[in-house]
Formats: C-alpha cells, sequence, structure tokens
C-alpha cells in the first residue's frame, strides 16, 4: 500500500509540472503583466519592466524562474495590488475550505439517507419522488439554483443571507454563520447531492441483493441490523470513490457560488484576477487547484484499496 | 421478473453474431411457445431489437419527442414567434406573463418567449455542436490508443490525464478571453475540454472487442487496422459512445449557459439562455418571471436528453444497471 502510494506521488509529480508548464505558458500568452505600464508617457518604462521580471527571456527559462522561486513558497505580487500571492491563496483558501468541508459532510449525510431509504423502499411513493427531484438537481444549472434559491430564501422571505460569509462582526461559529452558510452550501451541493444518491440507491440495490445479506436475513438478524451493519458499510465503499473524486473538482466548481453569494474565496479570487489579468495570482491559482484535483483522485485510488481488501492496488 | 421470453428478447449480442432468437426460428418445426408463446419467433436485426427496447422506455421517447419540439421551435422562430427578435415596446416595459406576453417582457419590452425561442438557436447549436466534435476527437483517440497500444497509448492517455486534472472552467474562461467570443471559438474551446471522458470510454471497449474472434477473422482475411477500426470494432461501441455524446450535449449547454452568466460565453446582443440569466440577474421580488423562464429552459433540454440517454443505455445494453 505505501507502496502504491509512493509511486502514485512520483507519477504525479510529472503530471503536476508538466500541467503547471502549460498552464504558465497559456496564462503568459493570454495576459501581459505589463499592461497597466502601457499607458506611462516614459516609452522604455515598459521595456524596463519586462526586463526587470525577465519576460525578454524564452518561456522555459521564465518557468524556471517562477518554479524556483514558486517551491520556495515565493508566488510573487498581484500586479494588481502588490499583495503577496501566498497570503492572497492562503486567506481565500480558509474561506474555501469552510464551504467544502460543510458542503461535502452535508451533501454526504442527505445524500446517504435519500439512498439508503430509496434502496429499501424501492419502488415506493418516497423513491420515485426522490428519484424524480435527482433527475431535476442534475439537470439543472447551479447557478440557476443559486439565483432562485436567493430570490425565495433571502428576497422574499428573510430567512437566509446572500453576501459573504458573516454580517457586519460578528465572527466564528453561530446563527449568523449559519443562515450565510445555507445558500451557498445547498448551491454547491444540489447537484452532487444529486448524483451521489442516485449512486448510493443503485449499489445498496446491488448490495441488498447479494448472498450475505440473504443469509443474515435468513438466520433472522433484524432488518435495521441487516441495512445498518451488513448492506450500507458494503454499499459505501464505491461511494467514497465518487465522493473524493467530486469533492477534488469542487475546488475548481467554486467560481459560479462565490460569484454569486460574494464569498471571497478561491473561486471569487480566480474570478477577479481573471477580470485585471492578474498573472501570478492565475498561475499559482491554477497550480493550487490542479494539484488539489490530483491529490483527491490519487485519494480515490488509495481509500479504494483500503476500504475493499479485495482490490489489489498494483 | 425476468422471463424465459424476456431472456430471449433482451439477450445482448454482438453485431453479426446470429441472436439467439434468430438461431431458434431458423429451425421451422420449433413451435411458438417455445419462446413464450406471445410473440412470433420472427427473426429481428440488432436494430430493430434496440429499437423496440428503446421505445420501451417511455421517458426516454417522450424527452426525444420533447427535444425535437423545441428543436424545431427555436429553429424556425421565424415562423413561430409572436414578436419580431429584438421588438421593443419601451412603453410598456417588464410585465409580468399576460395573454398577449405568454412568459412576460424585459425591461425593454421585449417579448420574453420570441427572445427565449432565438437564444436556444445558439444554446442548442453550441450543445449539440460541442458534443458532436467532442465524440468525434474523444472516438478516435480512445479507439487508436486502445487498437494500437504502446507507446501510443501512453501518449494518448496521458495526455487525457493532463487535460483531466486542469480546472475546466477556468480554463474555459481564460481560453475564451485569449481566443474572443464567437460561437465557433465557444463551440471549440468547449469540445477540447470535453473529449476526454468519451476517450477513455472508447478505449477501455475497444481494449474488450479487440480480442473477440471476429476481429481476429478480419485481421486473418487482411483487413487494414482503419478497416478493422471503423467497420469490425467501433460499431460494437456504438452504445456507449452515444450514451456519451447525450451526456456531452447536456454537459455543454449546462457550461455555455455558465460561462455565458459569468460574462465569458456569449455577448450581447447575441443571446444564449445563459446570458438572458445574467442580464436578469438582479431581478429579485419583481420580474422575477426574467429569472425563472431562461432557466426553466435549460432544466428541461438537459432534462430531455438525459432520459434520452438513459434510453439508450437500456436499449443497448440492457443489462446494465445505474
Amino acid at each position: 500500500m505505501l507502496n502504491y502510494v509512493g509511486r502514485r506521488l512520483l507519477y504525479s509529480i510529472p503530471v503536476l509540472l508538466i500541467a503547471s508548464f502549460l498552464l504558465f505558458a497559456f496564462v503568459r500568452s493570454t495576459f501581459d503583466p505589463t499592461a497597466r505600464l502601457r499607458a506611462s508617457r516614459d516609452k522604455t518604462v515598459v521595456a524596463r519592466e519586462r526586463h526587470r521580471i525577465g519576460l525578454d527571456k524564452p518561456l522555459v527559462s521564465q518557468y524556471g524562474t517562477w518554479l524556483g522561486k514558486a517551491v520556495r513558497g515565493d508566488l510573487g505580487q498581484s500586479t494588481r495590488s502588490g499583495e503577496n500571492v501566498s497570503a492572497m491563496l492562503t486567506r481565500a483558501m480558509g474561506t474555501t475550505l469552510q464551504l467544502i468541508v460543510w458542503g461535502a459532510v452535508l451533501s454526504a449525510l442527505v445524500a446517504v439517507g435519500i439512498g439508503v431509504y430509496s434502496a429499501v423502499k424501492q419502488y415506493s411513493a418516497g423513491d420515485y419522488v426522490f428519484t424524480g427531484l435527482s433527475y431535476i438537481g442534475v439537470a439543472m444549472p447551479p447557478f440557476w439554483f443559486g439565483l432562485i434559491a436567493i430570490e425565495l430564501f433571502a428576497v422574499k422571505s428573510h430567512l437566509f443571507y446572500s453576501l459573504g460569509l458573516h454580517s457586519g462582526d460578528s465572527r466564528g461559529l453561530g446563527l449568523d454563520y449559519a443562515r450565510h452558510l445555507v445558500l451557498p452550501v445547498a448551491t454547491l451541493c444540489v447537484q452532487i447531492v444529486a448524483s451521489w444518491s442516485r449512486f448510493e440507491r443503485a449499489s445498496m440495490l446491488d448490495v441488498l441483493g447479494a448472498d450475505y445479506v440473504r443469509t443474515a436475513r435468513a438466520k433472522g438478524v433484524p432488518q435495521r441490523t441487516v441495512v445498518m451493519k451488513h448492506a450500507l458499510r458494503n454499499a459505501l465503499i464505491p461511494l467514497v470513490t465518487v465522493m473524493s473524486l467530486d469533492i477534488g473538482a469542487l475546488f475548481g466548481g467554486l467560481i459560479i457560488t462565490e460569484q454569486i453569494f460574494s464569498i471571497g474565496g478561491m473561486g471569487r479570487l480566480f474570478f477577479n484576477a481573471l477580470l485585471s489579468g492578474d498573472v501570478y495570482v492565475l498561475e499559482a491559482w491554477m497550480v493550487v487547484v490542479a494539484a488539489c484535483i490530483i491529490g483527491f483522485n490519487l485519494l480515490a485510488d488509495v481509500l479504494y484499496g483500503v476500504l475493499d481488501p479485495r482490490i489489489r492496488l498494483a | 421478473m425476468t422471463t424465459e421470453h424476456d431472456i430471449y428478447d433482451e439477450s445482448p449480442a454482438p453485431l453479426g453474431v446470429p441472436t439467439l432468437p434468430e438461431r431458434i426460428s431458423a429451425d421451422a418445426e420449433l413451435p411458438a411457445a417455445a419462446t413464450g408463446g406471445t410473440r412470433d419467433p420472427v427473426p429481428r436485426s440488432q436494430w430493430q431489437l434496440f429499437r423496440r427496447r428503446f421505445f420501451r422506455h417511455r421517458l426516454a421517447v417522450a424527452g426525444g419527442i420533447i427535444l425535437i419540439l423545441l428543436i424545431v421551435l427555436c429553429f424556425g422562430a421565424k415562423y413561430f414567434a409572436f414578436y419580431d427578435k429584438n421588438h421593443q415596446d419601451l412603453l410598456l416595459g417588464p410585465v409580468s406573463p399576460s395573454k398577449a406576453h405568454w412568459f412576460g417582457t424585459d425591461q425593454l419590452g421585449r417579448d420574453t418567449l420570441t427572445e427565449m425561442l432565438y437564444a436556444g438557436q445558439i444554446s442548442l447549436k453550441i450543445g449539440l455542436a460541442v458534443a458532436l466534435l467532442s465524440t468525434l476527437v474523444g472516438t478516435i483517440t480512445g479507439a487508436v490508443a486502445g487498437y494500437y497500444g504502446g507507446w501510443l497509448e501512453q501518449l494518448l492517455m496521458r495526455l487525457t490525464d493532463l487535460f483531466l486534472v486542469v480546472p475546466a472552467i477556468a480554463i474555459l474562461a481564460i481560453a475564451l478571453r485569449k481566443f474572443g467570443q464567437s460561437d465557433n471559438i465557444i463551440i471549440l474551446v468547449l469540445a477540447g475540454l470535453g473529449w476526454m471522458y468519451v476517450a477513455r470510454v472508447v478505449r477501455g471497449q475497444v481494449l474488450a472487442v479487440k480480442e473477440k474472434e471476429f476481429v481476429e477473422a478480419a485481421d486473418a482475411a487482411g483487413a487494414t487496422s482503419a478497416r478493422i477500426i471503423a467497420r469490425h470494432i467501433l460499431p460494437n461501441c456504438i452504445g456507449p459512445i452515444l450514451v456519451n455524446a447525450t451526456l456531452g450535449i447536456a454537459a455543454a449547454i449546462v457550461t455555455e449557459s455558465t460561462l455565458s452568466f459569468l460574462g465569458f460565453g456569449v455577448q450581447p446582443p447575441a443571446t444564449s439562455w445563459g446570458n438572458m440569466l445574467s442580464a436578469a440577474e438582479g431581478n429579485y421580488n419583481q420580474n422575477t418571471h426574467l429569472l425563472y423562464f431562461p432557466g426553466l429552459a435549460i432544466l428541461l433540454t438537459v432534462l430531455c436528453v438525459n432520459f434520452m440517454g438513459d434510453g439508450l443505455r437500456d436499449a443497448f445494453d440492457p443489462q446494465s444497471k445505474h
């Protein structure tokens, strides 16, 4: 197992390096860090700045310089605010992690609940309702759900808030935090809950038809124990893999949610950097998010092997 | 419930291999009762079997009909819409749904229903074109990788992995800023980030199919690699390819609307359902019809496409569970 993880980590280093080089080249060729100096009266200032930050060197050596600094934690300064990029990323990541952690935990609980109910009461009215809702949840553009949620729950009734994570000077956990968190987390998770619950239903039905469940029933084990202990535990294994992959993808998918709800996390950081052509922020953002996705992909494979001993990771 | 009849009727067989009912019907003496008694054991082609299974899936059929209706209504908007495109009525302003304006009007007094039909042209065009293009690229990549194997496979599949780890929506937004935002660019960029899923599925299928005897037979008969891939292998992968293509349509429509909503996709004065929603953002508490209807159009389209995908999956692979 350790061997496998080690090998996968080693293997993901070149992937991350190549991906980050391509992203670097892509961002560099799209945006110009000296754009803000173009209006300057001194015509030589652009050339001097290009020389200072090394834009006159070939792309590979520019990347080398950037990478050399990046691995030592120096991601450069924002061209917009002059702020240290690593500080900006850390702050944004803190906000984003709150959304992702709450989102993942709540989605998992809700989706597993729905999935188990639907599988145990297959073809009941409740099952049909949940299946119908999950079809709608998967098909709905998340940002539209967010807009409707704001209209219904923050504007028409003032049940929840739709701006940021805290109001005024309130801090930490509490009612205010919860009322801010509900709508963005729901927007972030509506698609996820829909697809996870369908997945859990299918995997639960699979397990409930297995021989060992029939054996347990034949021995007279009560329904509750059969469902919660024999079936659920095994039905969770494939779901955990899917969850891990989806959570990795969430890091990139936050752009819309944070934009709609004006939350200053990774998504908004990217959005603002894109609008103002903030090269260093974009480069750092891309690499961090790609690393998160790679990390969670690896986690998915590892968990699968840990949870199901029949699977040999080679 | 699985009856004897179902087993005969639903057994999937690769194309070109006689299916069970065919073999039974070849025996003229066999009484009809042997296959269940309700139907004559007439030989059925794969296509007929597929069609029967698809049409038995009522939601898929309904989805298909609504989708065709939507396509006809949107692309024939010139003939169906009650108002001209961009016809303004500034004195009227925004009104709620009424008899004259079924879906209401926007701030410039434009009929929402009319605008939605014209916007649908772009949304549907992008969805269909992206699915077509990414399926094409993905199928070729996956088939080449799966069939030839070796370093070519390694190269292509590592490339696929690379595309899978980049945050797609971010790349899309930057690419659209770099290359401009015309429809064709949007289609190319979306397809450029959508082909990997098809490629993975096709590669897996090709790996399985290329071990079959009929491929060996074709090879022994002297068929070229290109001919074996195109004539013998790919027709046997058509199910997963089509199912993934429907998923691609749905994903492309939603992604386009998201990008347009964020302001990176279709630009005004051109309209898509996504940028209609972008224009409607902030219309809380008043003119909410501007918020609801374009979103419902996206939802309906994607639902129909997904139902069709389910129908196709069941029709091509009756034993699949999902």
